[in-house]
């Protein structure tokens, strides 16, 4: 519920990290999104913000809203991270240039463009695999985890057969950003473990002599980057690069398993994989939230927002916000979904998220070709994540062509 | 206010932030103006890094590279420092001479072709107008706790810009104008290869060549350098239509002045995903097949524009009539 207090601060009493709020977060955010443009989340003592225009200019001004004091609830600047904060996501101007400027190049659509033929072939063979068995299946752990997991390793150059831990440790740092509720405390006790074995695939010589790794390692005989920034960098790529990508073809696989009409459209045009992921992040927004933290007193729209205090931006809330996108519940092949705050917006946007699209495009090309039509064979079950929108099984059906 | 000396090209009127107003412009030393911009509906700015130049597409019609001074941390305004090169090609003294507060002008970039790279200290050495680009690095290297030092060289005092602006903190701040003391012993003053140290210079090609002799023996990326006379367009900026061919399809789109070549195709039903819309994040790179690229972008290096294989078509352009881009 929310009500407009004698201050004009909007107020909600809503928990955003419940259970029932998780499992399904649109109600809640249509009454973010109109109780105003900035709300005071009573449950937590934090700012939320759940409208495009607001969520979208507050992404650019990485100058009112920091994220060097933690882009989760805690505070960095009074209580000690879980672990190093990050040197992209969790870092400010100019400590973030150098990490930044390196990565991006690493992973430009120009220096990925010689994955493509490798993935599309990659994507193909697991296709073929995957339809020589029962036609029947779950399209979670047999594409929308399989195809990153299988692929993404390799491009960053890790060596050993225990990748599937990258799933769980994402699975833990994305529940981190939120309260420390039962879904930080499920995942505490793995939580050491994962880590160090993620830290361990970090160094120069635990990493494949190609790769984004190598890559990352070779700009420090530049100078472009410290030795001691280097691991963090790498770690950078298996923290945000793996859940992300599993839970955003996830969107696309149960978009399409939805919407026939779509899959019919898109085995039409196959140029339309790449637009149908964007529209796919649009509409579910994989990664649902991150926090700031304000600099100074920030006042948008009549309300100040202290200084020092967190504000909740929800890119989910903002990619369906009526006043920006017409009919915003629908998966919608014919609509233009740039502009989209999935990947964020500003000097904090996606790093990987070319990446992401190469990957989640020649697997949805790789489908197109060859399966006829795919719907769901039972009904999907969520996965429940401080802040990610994920699916924990998705039963479908499909038939060949 | 003065009043606007010269009525914009029409490409200067561009809704999408990409054109400029002066909003100040200060003598700050014999032949140096300080020029301070803003866009014209008092928007955001595009985020820039110490180092970064923009291209300045000037009422004229021709375009100029030059360094941003100003605090990056500022989304609202812009600020460079122009010499006056009577022996140039006219780029500098239309600035002097002619650009007045209340003119409009074309942005492209940001770029950075200078970054600053982390260092536990750094020995910056800047000449003549060659101090904007160190200027802002001066700052960085202040916040991210590293030691400094620099050395300013300049033909004498009265044309050294900037120099009330040095002193930023703990570093060492050298002003050696040759008018008083003559040649400095550049190599002692760089010293010996340190591994804890970066250098930076940015000035005249004699300096630069000095610091890279004084220098030979320093590992590669150590010590990094700029030099202020960048590449410069002397032909006008198109300011009529030009024509977007779809390679092998029939489809040509006319892109006018007031629109960007991304909104054109969308509005021909060409399926152009763009992210951010101002050049930065890469999304809509776009193959050009034939024609020659306007380059706009934060993306491309100086060869890589120059290339001309690729642009970003939601900020980029088409010098030639025709562009020819496969999508």
């Amino acid at each position: 519920m929310t009500i407009t207090d004698a201050h004009t601060v909007a107020q909600s009493s809503d928990d955003p990290f419940s259970a029932e709020i998780l499992q399904d977060p649109l109600p809640f955010q249509e009454r973010l999104r109109e109780a105003g443009s900035v709300v005071r989340l009573q449950t937590y003592g934090v700012y939320a913000m759940g409208r495009y225009d607001t969520v979208r200019s507050a992404l650019l001004d990485w100058q009112d809203f920091q994220s060097a004091a933690g882009v989760g609830m805690t505070d960095f600047t009074r209580e000690k991270p879980w672990r190093p904060p990050s040197l992209l996501l969790e870092a400010d101007p100019p400590h973030h240039d150098a990490p930044r400027e390196v990565l991006a190049k690493i992973l430009s659509p120009r220096s990925i463009r010689e994955l493509e033929p490798v993935w599309a072939d990659d994507a193909e063979r697991l296709v073929d695999q995957l339809i020589e068995g029962p036609l029947e299946f779950d399209a979670v752990t047999h594409l929308a985890e399989a195809f990153p997991l299988r692929v993404f390793p390799d491009a960053v150059g890790l060596p050993g057969s225990d990748r599937d831990h990258l799933l769980p440790y994402g699975d833990h740092l994305f529940n981190t950003f939120g309260p420390e509720n039962f879904l930080v405390q499920q995942g505490a006790p793995r939580a050491p473990e994962l880590s160090a074995w993620v830290n361990a695939q970090c160094s120069r010589e635990s990493l494949a002599a190609t790769g984004f790794g190598a890559d990352i390692w070779a700009a420090t005989d530049r100078g472009d980057i410290t030795p001691a920034q280097a691991p963090l960098i790498v770690r950078s790529l298996l923290s945000a690069g793996v859940d992300t990508t599993v839970h955003a073809i996830g969107a696309v696989l149960h978009a399409f398993a939805t919407h026939p009409d779509q899959w019919r459209a898109l085995r039409e045009d196959p140029r339309l994989a790449r637009r149908a992921f964007d529209e796919a992040i649009r509409l579910e927004s994989p990664v649902q939230t991150f926090f700031r933290t304000t600099t100074r007193d920030v006042t948008l729209h009549g309300t100040t927002i202290p200084e020092g205090h967190k504000i909740l931006m929800f890119l989910g809330a903002a990619n369906r916000d009526p006043r920006r996108w017409e009919r915003p519940d629908a998966f919608d092949l014919t609509r233009d979904p740039s502009g989209h705050v999935g990947f964020g917006m500003g000097i904090h946007q996606c790093v990987g998220q070319h990446v992401a699209r190469l990957e989640a495009g020649t697997l949805v090309t790789a489908l197109a070709r060859r399966v006829k039509t795919i719907e769901l064979s039972g009904p999907p079950s969520r996965r429940l994540n401080n802040t990610l929108r994920a699916w924990e099984s998705m039963p479908v059906r499909i038939t060949l062509e | 206010m003065e009043s606007p000396t010269h009525s914009a090209p029409a490409a200067l009127e561009r809704p999408d932030g990409r054109s400029l107003v002066v909003v100040e412009k200060t003598l700050i030393a014999a032949s140096v103006v300080s020029i301070r911009l803003r866009r014209i509906d008092g928007g955001r700015l595009p985020d820039w890094t110490p180092g970064a130049h923009i291209d300045l597409i000037l009422p004229n019609g021709v375009t100029r590279q030059y360094s941003l001074c100003g605090d990056p941390a500022d989304s609202g305004e812009y600020r460079i420092a122009v010499l006056r090169e009577a022996a140039g090609r006219g780029g500098s003294r239309f600035i002097h001479d002619l650009l007045a507060v209340g003119d409009r002008v074309g942005l492209g970039g940001p770029r950075n072709n200078f970054t600053l790279v982390p260092s536990t200290s750094y020995t910056f050495i800047s000449g003549g107008i060659g101090i904007t680009p160190i200027l802002p690095m001066l700052h960085a290297a202040e916040a991210l706790g590293s030691r400094w030092r620099l050395l300013y060289l300049g033909r004498d005092l009265s044309t050294m810009a900037l120099v009330e602006e040095l002193t930023v903190g703990s570093g060492d701040v050298t002003l050696h104008p040759a008018s008083e003391r003559g040649r400095i012993p550049l190599a002692e003053w760089i010293g010996s290869y340190d591994e804890a140290t970066k250098v930076y210079a940015c000035g005249p090609a004699r300096l630069l060549e000095s610091v890279a002799d004084a220098t030979r023996t320093w590992r590669p990326g150590w010590v990094r350098s700029e030099r202020f006379t960048a590449r410069t367009i002397d032909e006008p900026l198109r300011a009529t239509p030009f024509e977007v061919q779809v390679f092998g399809t029939d489809i040509t789109v006319g892109v006018g002045p007031g629109t960007s070549v991304a909104a054109a195709l969308r509005g021909a039903g060409i399926d152009i995903l763009t992210s951010c819309a101002r050049g930065v994040c890469g999304t809509c790179e776009t193959t050009v097949v034939s024609g020659e690229p306007d380059h706009r972008d934060s993306i491309l290096s100086d060869a890589e524009q120059a290339a001309g294989d690729c642009f970003f078509p939601c900020v980029s352009r088409s010098r030639s009539d025709r562009i020819v881009i496969a999508v």
